[in-house]
């Protein structure tokens, strides 16, 4: 698995490479908008993998909830922690490409609003996982992290069933898009999906060492107290 | 045209970022691992 992970981290950057020639270059002005439309193949795509990750981070959640699996648990804090991530790529790079095209930087439209609330959802979840101390703590997350997980279907429809500011859906929603426009987005889509499964798997990695480490100071803690204790009673003896 | 620029560096920023903050839990944990060795050892 060690040398996979190079030879994917090269193709991953390989990939979003090409994603970003083809949003800068590639990809066809947008008339009405102009360059600044090309935020566009940024925003979508970190939308889109965010979604993925905390549909991952409920179903991992409803599986640590079912059997107790402490590799579920992990899932869940990572996908949740990436997911964060780029949720917080989505609810940065909505108002750059706002403020040229609205004239404002940020309208508490329900789209806007409820992506928002679903940032602040997983930040709670992964507040509450850094400092709570409880052995309750990934009980307590997963419960949260399936409630947390009511919004992202809501975000996702709000455009298709209430009237919002935000633009119409382009893939999937009667909208259309140049079929040049729809590939660069496809390549950049698949290109942080990449990016987000090579990160969540670095962190599966780095949280399966730090619990390992955690254990080991642990068992050290309780065999402490008895090596020194034993060595009491035999120097005890010995006099 | 500064506002695309803008929306690429922040997205790359925000992902530089937190690989940085995984590098710095990693070698922190490493530091811990060779710790916790060098006390075994004794």
């Amino acid at each position: 698995m060690k040398r996979v992970f190079p030879i994917l981290a090269v193709l991953t950057a390989a990939l979003l490479s090409y994603a970003l020639y083809g949003a800068l270059v590639a990809a066809p002005t947008e008339q009405t908008m102009g360059d600044v439309q090309r935020i566009f193949y940024y925003h979508v795509p970190s939308a889109w993998t965010a979604f993925i990750l905390f549909f991952i981070n409920f179903f991992a959640s409803v599986a640590y909830l079912i059997w107790r699996n402490t590799k579920a648990d992990i899932v869940a804090l990572v996908t949740a922690e990436v997911g964060v991530i780029f949720c917080t790529v989505v609810l940065v790079t909505g108002p750059i490409w706002a403020r040229p095209v609205w004239g404002i930087w940020w309208t508490w439209d329900l789209r806007l609003t409820l992506t928002l609330v679903l940032w602040l959802i997983y930040v709670s979840y992964l507040v509450l996982r850094r400092f709570s101390s409880s052995g309750q703590t990934p009980l307590l997350a997963a419960v949260l992290a399936v409630f947390g997980a009511l919004d992202v279907p809501l975000v996702y429809f709000s455009i298709w069933f209430f009237r919002t500011q935000h633009p119409q859906p382009v893939v999937g929603g009667g909208g259309s898009i140049d079929p040049r426009m729809l590939h660069v987005l496809l390549i950049n889509w698949a290109a942080f999906s990449c990016f987000a499964a090579l990160v969540c798997w670095s962190r599966y990695r780095l949280e399966v060492l730090r619990r390992e480490v955690d254990e080991t100071l642990a068992l050290e803690a309780l065999l402490e107290p008895r090596s020194s204790q034993s060595r009491i009673s035999q120097t005890g003896s010995a006099g | 045209m500064s506002y695309l620029y803008a929306a690429y560096v922040a997205t790359w920023a925000i992902h530089i970022a937190y690989l940085g903050t995984l590098l710095r839990r990693y070698s922190r944990l490493r530091s811990e691992i060779e710790e916790l060795k060098s006390r075994i050892k004794d």
